[in-house]
């Protein structure tokens, strides 16, 4: 089993407080971690290999200081890694992005299985991977909360999805693209032993043109999407009302003013 | 149809999901502003034509239906083969779906196919010298980004659930409907749907109205019968804090938050919920907000309209009680 596990490196959102707003998160450097829906990627590709053999491939695209995220997905169990990183990737949207990491994936021969989070904590998109599977034109089971099944032999693999309203169990052909949500597993810590391991290991970084794609494919030339302005979103006006009193008066009074809001 | 907009039409076992409805009305407001007509895309069989009406009464001028077992349940490859084939020959100006799981990556799947720009979960659209511009949260809803589409078209966007409000249906609206084949075989699509298990008798996380949720505070899983009761007497759902979950009280399709659910309730119970940033990235729209939580210095008392300082155990049950008999239960 080929495994490819699709990682992003993103701010450390529990550093935001009351003294630290989202801009200045996005701006001060400051801690980065594994997109948390990653390390349930991560943990998800290992397993497989656990059980059915192969290599896991973390694939990560993003400044050159991913490497700390990469070297978690090496020292969790991950065995070779890939980082894409060129200025000439900056501003890339969801398509740009996806063609980096397919043009990354094709680069890196045979492939069984792809795996991804079910979207980044930054940018909130919840789409590369689907455009992953587009451009690659293999299947895409997305929200796997289970795998039922995976046969490396003839290829095919059942996994239960969460679905709006309950599960779905589907099977595919491989390779497919998957992505994962947190009930999949728990991912592991890295041991001792793999944190030396992942410290030790090259990781190569692979530029837009390594990947054979023109600058026009990638980042801004590349995009039909732009963010020209990020804000702070407007603050919450609440004024808290304490309800003082015993359970049954201050029950009646939250009841008094919920109905009064119309909304019960 | 240069300026048409397109809305794809979700729906499970022939009941259209809301977010449809809400997306058409956003669609409307799109295409006011491009000089187009709504053209709704109902795929799947059985109900086709009367989701095709509904679609029209809420805002469609005109619909396309494909009705064939092969898309009874929502599969990406067969959808998206559909409705990439129709964009292509009637290229619409924009592509508007809810921002449901499913619309998700159907319009991510489009996109890529097409080759053209897609805004994901958006909480408002705009046209600016006829071209979609979109609103939405990023960085889980600490900032907010404006989008602005290059020249490809369609322009592809997801609207957030509850977001855009649902039109007046009108009974009186008329619309063209036109059936069109699917474009994948069977034997072509990829997948296969093995089995569906539906959560019965719960009211979905994001579409409810009101939602009560347990945190860290009500100390197991017996805990969560008090936050339980009280759901079900507002006709609500249960969300739960990722502390909850992680410790194994509630299952994890509960959780509220960054690795979670985001919902968007007009009321939100917080019960012994500190309110850690994760969390709030998942509930802080919320129309009206209440917490109810022993610490009076917890954060969640920031974001709430109303708070309650003290026993969850006491008070829970009081309010479930007064609420059963406001609500006539």
């Amino acid at each position: 089993m080929n495994i490819i596990t699709l990682i992003k490196q993103v701010p450390d959102t529990a550093q935001l407080s009351s003294s630290v707003n989202g801009l200045q998160l996005m701006s001060q450097g400051g801690p980065r971690i594994v997109n948390p829906w990653d390390e349930y990627t991560l943990e998800t590709g290992i397993q497989l290999k656990e059980a059915h053999g192969g290599t896991v491939t973390v694939v990560c695209m993003g400044e050159p200081d991913s490497t700390e995220a990469i070297k978690r997905g090496l020292a969790m169990g991950a065995d070779e890694a890939v980082l894409i990183s060129d200025p000439l990737l900056e501003g890339s949207d969801t398509l740009a992005t996806a063609r980096a990491l397919v043009a990354a994936i094709r680069k890196l021969g045979q492939v069984d299985l792809i795996i991804a989070g079910r979207s980044a904590i930054d940018g909130n998109t919840a789409a590369t991977a689907a455009q992953v599977a587009a451009l690659l034109d293999i299947p895409q089971l997305s929200y796997v909360a289970a795998i039922k099944a995976l046969d490396p032999v003839t290829k095919t693999i059942t996994v239960e999805r969460l679905i709006e309203g309950g599960r779905e169990t589907v099977s595919s052909r491989l390779p497919a693209v998957l992505s994962v949500v947190k009930e999949i597993n728990e991912p592991r810590y890295p041991s001792f032993m793999g944190i030396r391991k992942a410290a030790k290991k090259e990781i190569p970084q692979w530029s837009v043109a390594d990947l054979g794609l023109e600058a026009g494919q990638v980042g801004r030339a590349g995009s039909q999407i732009k963010w020209p302005e990020v804000n702070l979103p407007p603050a919450r006006e609440a004024q808290v009302e304490i309800i003082e009193g015993p359970p049954a008066e201050a029950a009646k009074i939250l009841a008094d003013r919920l109905m009064a809001e119309k909304v019960i | 149809m240069a300026n048409d907009i397109f809305v794809w039409i979700e729906q499970s076992n022939g009941a259209g999901d809301p977010i449809s409805w809400e997306a058409i009305g956003a669609a409307r407001q799109v295409a006011a502003g491009l000089g187009g007509q709504v053209v709704a895309l109902v795929l799947g069989q059985g109900a086709a034509n009367d989701l095709a009406a509904r679609a029209i009464q809420y805002g469609a001028d005109r619909v396309f239906t494909a009705a064939d077992p092969s898309l009874n349940y929502f599969r990406l490859e067969p959808y998206a083969a559909v409705i990439t084939k129709l964009a292509q020959e009637h290229q619409p100006a924009a592509i508007i779906m809810g921002a449901s799981n499913a619309g998700l990556e159907l319009s991510a799947y489009v996109a890529a196919k097409l080759g053209v720009g897609l805004a994901p979960d958006c909480t408002g659209l705009a046209v600016e010298n006829g071209s979609l511009t979109a609103t939405r949260p990023v960085l889980v809803g600490n900032l907010t980004a404006k989008i602005e589409f290059g020249p490809a078209r369609p322009q592809l966007a997801t609207i957030r659930r509850r977001v855009f409000a649902v039109p007046e249906a009108d009974s009186s609206r008329t619309g063209e409907i036109s059936q069109v084949e699917p474009v994948l075989a069977e034997a072509d699509i990829p997948t296969k749907v093995e089995g569906v298990e539906a959560a019965a008798g719960q009211v979905s996380l994001t579409d409810a109205n009101i939602i009560v949720s347990g945190g860290r505070g009500v100390g197991g899983p017996e805990g969560f019968a008090p936050v339980k009761a009280l759901a079900e007497a507002l006709g609500g759902a249960m969300g739960a804090s990722r502390a909850a979950v992680d410790a194994g009280w509630v299952p994890y399709a509960h959780q509220v938050g960054q690795t979670g659910k985001t919902v968007q309730p007009d009321l939100y119970i917080a019960c012994g919920i500190s309110g850690a940033i994760q969390h709030l990235a998942g509930m802080k729209t919320a129309k009206i907000i209440v917490a109810v939580n022993k610490d009076r210095e917890a954060p969640i008392f920031k974001y709430a309209s109303y708070g309650i300082v003290g026993d969850l155990f006491q008070y829970l049950p009081a309010l479930t009680e007064e609420f059963k008999k406001r609500l006539g239960k």
